[in-house]
């Protein structure tokens, strides 16, 4: 199977290696057509967000202003930080021009002259890599001032990165532009939208590392060749990232729609032990959860897995086992939640915590079953009452994992509370309490 | 203690300005140069930055405390990060970070005496396909087991 995002070609990270496998070919074959056309072949590809919500590329593109003489900007989003995700970091290591390539093309087919490339801080490394790559890039005319003599047009751009600081809000489109703007990292109320009101309030898009990597290819080799791929309804690749209870974790780059048993089974090497799964999370952590025994037939793509009650998200696979506490995983997931909870709106700040102490309450053996719709109720309230995605990101995982794995969790409910009940009764015993005064 | 840049750093910070159409952006960008020369965010750090920057104080003091990486306190020399978030907690996260935690005698955020260690439980580093990790200061190191994340902490001088 072909890859586009991750091709395996070795040192393709170094300029020459690229170059001499047609790199910064797709630049100027975009060049030579319009703005226009450009956005024309990305819609007509198919190419949807890699960053979690799918939408298409040039539809985005095209809400892009004509009219106006503010600037625009391209940001980029890197910050992956979302629990399970770890696929652009395979980008700014093994293919950090295609990155290049693909946000120059996007920045004509808009009309940005400047394009901001955030990464998130702990990245050091990856950092290191992908200033490197910008800065041969620039020295050879493919970014910059330069790039108008190489090409022979009035087209320039500049790409910058902007390292983050640790705050997964700030993968969130307008947290991300607050971060730029040298702001706490708050989302914005939406509308406006960043195509109207984006950096320093001009019109601005904002694409994820792996969409704009898609890019290249696809002005190459033509649309038609990447609709092909896949799911008609999702074509191309995606970067499936496997953790968790499974032999071989890792990326794997897999046609859409690829079977997710397949995934795990035939490319991660399976569960270690042969042990049966109990959960998998299709899409990164803020993704509903599936059951072990429902995972028979879903593929990886948008619209079959929401056919399956889950999201696709970034595409990071969490695969538990059987002898996986499903308790104690949601409530490590809820406390991620509640540490990356800007505090902006009531129901996120207030109901994660709410949420992770009745979690906490259940692990240390004292909840009860009314806690379990307590659960469900508090997630509700959060759910669609938030500024932005945040909200649902917490709340789902709660909502799903206490619906869907229930009897999990009734069960330990009851039998800590029975352990209890017991321990009362022997520890009274050894005291000299009057036998008429134990009630349990 | 009063705070200023070095004269390289001071370069840097016009290349960094040289990147933004105004002057707040590079607040993390200078805040990221005085912690590695400082080796903290201090008060004086933050009202340098404000008066470089044209930025009221307090809005650094905002951009300091919203993001995790920026210290408030002088941290030891070795700033150990270990991963306990889900993918890493399913293998044995835990376990590295409750004997990590023992082998230093420091709770999270804690400094040891010596100053050579700081310790804090930090949330997914992207590392999820070679968990479990622990990083030391900018540094990852993954597909770890307790002994293996042990070691790295006696082999640090």
């Amino acid at each position: 199977m072909e890859k586009i995002v991750l091709p395996e070609i070795e040192n393709l990270h170094q300029l020459d290696v690229y170059l001499n496998n047609g790199g910064y070919t797709a630049i100027r074959k975009a060049l030579s057509q319009s703005p226009d056309d450009i956005i024309d072949q990305v819609k007509k590809s198919g190419l949807r967000g890699r960053g979690g919500a799918a939408f298409s590329a040039g539809l985005k593109w095209s809400f892009m202003p004509k009219s106006t003489d503010k600037p625009k900007y391209l940001c980029i989003n890197g910050d992956e930080s979302e629990p399970g995700s770890f696929k652009d970091r395979q980008v700014f290591e093994f293919n950090p021009h295609q990155l290049i390539e693909g946000a120059l093309i996007t920045c004509y087919a808009i009309n940005a002259r400047k394009a901001y490339l955030y990464i998130r801080g702990e990245y050091h490394k990856w950092i290191k890599l992908m200033q490197k790559a910008i800065d041969d890039a620039y020295e050879n005319g493919f970014i910059g001032e330069k790039m108008k003599e190489k090409y022979g047009t009035d087209f320039s751009c500049d790409l910058y990165i902007h390292k983050g600081a640790g705050a997964y809000i700030c993968g969130e489109e307008s947290s991300l532009m607050n971060s730029i703007e040298g702001k706490r990292g708050y989302p914005r109320v939406k509308p406006p939208f960043p195509a109207q009101n984006g950096l320093w309030g001009n019109p601005t898009t904002i694409n994820n590392v792996e969409t704009l990597t898609n890019v290249p290819p696809i002005i190459n080799k033509g649309w038609e060749w990447f609709a092909s791929i896949g799911e008609p309804k999702h074509p191309g690749t995606l970067l499936f990232g496997v953790s968790g209870h499974v032999n071989k974790p890792g990326v794997y780059e897999l046609p859409s729609g690829t079977l997710l048993t397949d995934i795990i089974y035939n490319y991660a090497g399976g569960v270690p032990g042969n042990k049966k799964i109990k959960c998998v999370i299709p899409g990164g952590s803020s993704m509903p959860p599936l059951r072990g025994d429902a995972l028979e037939g879903v593929k990886m793509d948008a619209e079959s897995l929401r056919a399956a009650g889950s999201a696709i998200g970034t595409g990071g696979i969490m695969v538990m086992d059987e002898d996986t506490d499903l308790v104690k995983v949601l409530a490590r997931i809820t406390k991620f939640y509640y540490h990356e909870s800007c505090g902006q709106c009531t129901p996120c700040r207030e109901g994660t915590g709410w949420m992770l102490k009745l979690l906490n309450r259940i692990v240390d053996g004292k909840g009860s079953s009314k806690d379990l719709d307590l659960l469900i109720s508090v997630a509700n309230n959060i759910e669609g009452n938030t500024v932005c995605a945040l909200g649902e990101a917490a709340a789902w995982p709660v909502k799903f994992m206490v619906t869907r794995f229930r009897d999990e969790f009734e069960a330990q409910v009851r039998e800590k509370v029975e352990l209890e009940v017991k321990n009362k009764v022997h520890s009274m015993r050894s005291t000299e309490t009057p036998i008429t005064n134990i009630t349990v | 203690m009063e705070f200023k840049f070095t004269e390289e750093n001071l370069q840097k910070i016009d290349r960094v300005l040289e990147k933004y159409p105004v002057k707040q952006p590079a607040v993390m960008p200078l805040l990221y140069l005085a912690q590695e020369q400082n080796g903290w965010i201090s008060v004086e750090v933050m009202q340098e930055i404000a008066n470089i920057l044209e930025m009221d104080a307090e809005d650094v003091l905002g951009v300091v405390t919203f993001y995790t990486m920026f210290h408030q306190k002088p941290m030891g020399k070795h700033h150990i990060q270990v991963c306990t978030n889900v993918s890493c907690m399913l293998r044995g996260g835990y376990e590295i970070y409750n004997s990590v935690r023992e082998k230093l005698g420091i709770e999270n955020g804690g400094v040891t005496q010596d100053t050579k260690f700081s310790l804090e439980e930090v949330e997914c580093m992207g590392s999820c396909g070679t968990a479990p990790m622990i990083a030391v200061n900018e540094d990852f190191f993954e597909n770890l087991s307790k002994d293996k994340a042990l070691q790295i902490l006696d082999s640090l001088t």
